[in-house]
């Protein structure tokens, strides 16, 4: 009998919710785009840092530039020595990279060296990478092959500074899951690198130096900064750093251009949900005559705050989990690219917090049926005669 | 079937899909494992730092390895002009004014 009670109050609200409406399905509308722009960027910004921490976890330990006139300047090799006497250092090595600008396609690419060879199990290569004395070969990122039509076997041309073409024989390419990694890049041995951009002998981009024990990676980086005033040591840490500020600080300017969205919702919910109209009252009245008890009207304003925001909240986050899972963030994903020629297809891992969809539930529904249950109390504690009068 | 039923029911469906997405991530995230795994042997192998993200100038491909100021190094008084760069997160200077120890007595 009681369970009946419950339903026939939330039958009853459902039914005075139809009565308005239009009003009602306009405000579920922004309410669910409201939450489904708050969730998307909630569960873009996760899904990248879970991604890129994962993914850059297996970065260098430790990276050495040299730095002249305020730039990153290319690095002698001969740095390697002063480098490896530091005690915990366990390798130094040099590494060769650099841009290389696409005057066909107008694009910039990155060309890097292998440091070593990938397992055969690996399914995001297609082909292989060239190895370490491999002349005229490469290994090239799916962007590159989609913009300049390469396909395994094909020849990539490509300009050194003193204008000479020079023809690699594609012989990888990356799969399409590995494309925010390796969009870009064209993978050459060391000595075609060399060539291609004319590097002098004897220094390369950067060192990649290897520590015995990773909690000394700041004292190494300190003595290096010691031996070599001149360096910028660059730490695993401050690179998976970089891309969680960099993150939060994207998904903070998304919010930021839509905070006046979210500032006009609220000030309409506000003004529903806290003052009652004219009708409102008259029927809390009427009910009341009629032999409702409070309690009876605060669940019935309950039940139509809990109607509406929980029918927005569930809409508006299944949308924002399509929008970024299914449909790869469509409509972010131009401010995050920037402005290029060439634009990585990510799909993104599905990472979710669910403590994350937790908060954005209590910050939606609880404030909403709060902002409505007050007051109706009030309406409800007065006298009907004096409420269906005004 | 009155509309509270009809609530409920649509309450339960949306309820039961929320649910079913999350358990579907979480088994895609099991399934994607071995992605990962690839991944991160191509981040090792070839020795990168940065995600492939935005290419239109070098310190939004490779922000890790930018200089501090370079979003404006082009020329001195240069004004940042490229979109993703215009969205990337200033360096942190939360340290300036703390003591800079060089070891050197």
């Amino acid at each position: 009998m009681s369970l009946m009670k419950h339903i026939n109050i939330l039958d009853y609200t459902l039914l005075s919710l139809l009565r308005r409406k239009f009003r009602n399905s306009g405000i579920v509308l922004v309410f669910s785009f409201v939450i489904c722009i708050t969730g998307s960027v909630l569960l873009l910004t996760y899904a990248f840092k879970r991604e890129a921490v994962l993914v850059l976890g297996n970065v260098p330990e430790l990276i050495v530039q040299k730095m002249s006139a305020g730039r990153h300047e290319l690095i002698p090799v001969s740095f390697s020595e002063k480098i490896r006497e530091i005690p915990g250092v366990s390798s130094v090595e040099p590494r060769y990279w650099g841009y290389y600008f696409d005057s066909f396609t107008k694009a910039n690419y990155t060309v890097v060296t292998p440091g070593g060879r990938l397992s055969e199990g690996n399914k995001l290569l297609q082909g292989r990478l060239p190895a370490a004395d491999e002349r005229g070969v490469a290994a090239i990122g799916g962007g590159i092959a989609r913009t300049r039509f390469l396909g395994i076997d094909d020849d990539l041309a490509l300009f050194s500074p003193d204008g000479r073409l020079r023809n690699f024989r594609v012989i990888g390419i990356f799969q399409a899951p590995s494309e925010l990694l390796t969009f870009d890049l064209i993978v050459i041995s060391e000595r075609d690198l060399k060539e291609l951009f004319s590097l002098p002998s004897g220094v390369a981009t950067d060192l990649v130096v290897g520590v015995r024990n990773e909690t000394e990676a700041p004292v190494v980086a300190r003595k290096i900064r010691e031996r070599i005033p001149d360096s910028r040591p660059i730490l695993r840490k401050e690179i998976i750093r970089t891309y969680d500020a960099l993150f939060s600080w994207r998904s903070g300017l998304i919010l930021t251009l839509f905070a006046g969205a979210l500032a006009a919702f609220v000030i309409l919910a506000w003004d529903k949900a806290t003052g009652l109209s004219a009708d409102e009252r008259r029927e809390i009245g009427i009910l009341k005559a009629l032999g409702w008890e409070t309690s009876d009207i605060l669940e019935m304003k309950f039940w139509e705050g809990v109607a509406i925001s929980l029918t927005s909240f569930f809409l508006g986050i299944i949308a924002a989990y399509a929008h970024i899972f299914f449909f790869d963030a469509a409509l972010f994903a131009p401010a995050l690219k920037g402005w290029s020629v060439v634009y990585p297809r990510f799909h993104l891992i599905p990472f979710i917090d669910p403590y994350q969809i937790a908060t954005l539930l209590s910050l939606t529904v609880i404030p909403y049926i709060a902002a409505t249950i007050i007051p109706s109390w009030k309406a409800a504690v007065t006298d009907p005669d004096e409420v269906v009068r005004g | 079937m009155n509309r509270a039923s009809v609530f409920l029911a649509c309450v339960s469906l949306c309820l039961l899909t929320l649910t079913g997405l999350i358990f579907w991530s979480g088994e895609t995230v099991k399934q994607q494992n071995r992605t990962v795994r690839d991944l991160g042997e191509i981040s090792a192998c070839l020795r990168l730092t940065d995600l492939s993200f935005s290419h239109d100038a070098r310190y939004t491909r490779h922000p890790s390895q930018a200089d501090l100021f370079s979003a404006f190094q082009d020329h001195p008084g240069s004004i940042e002009h490229f979109p993703s760069g215009s969205v990337s997160a200033p360096p942190d200077f939360s340290d300036l004014g703390a003591t800079i120890s060089t070891g050197r007595r």
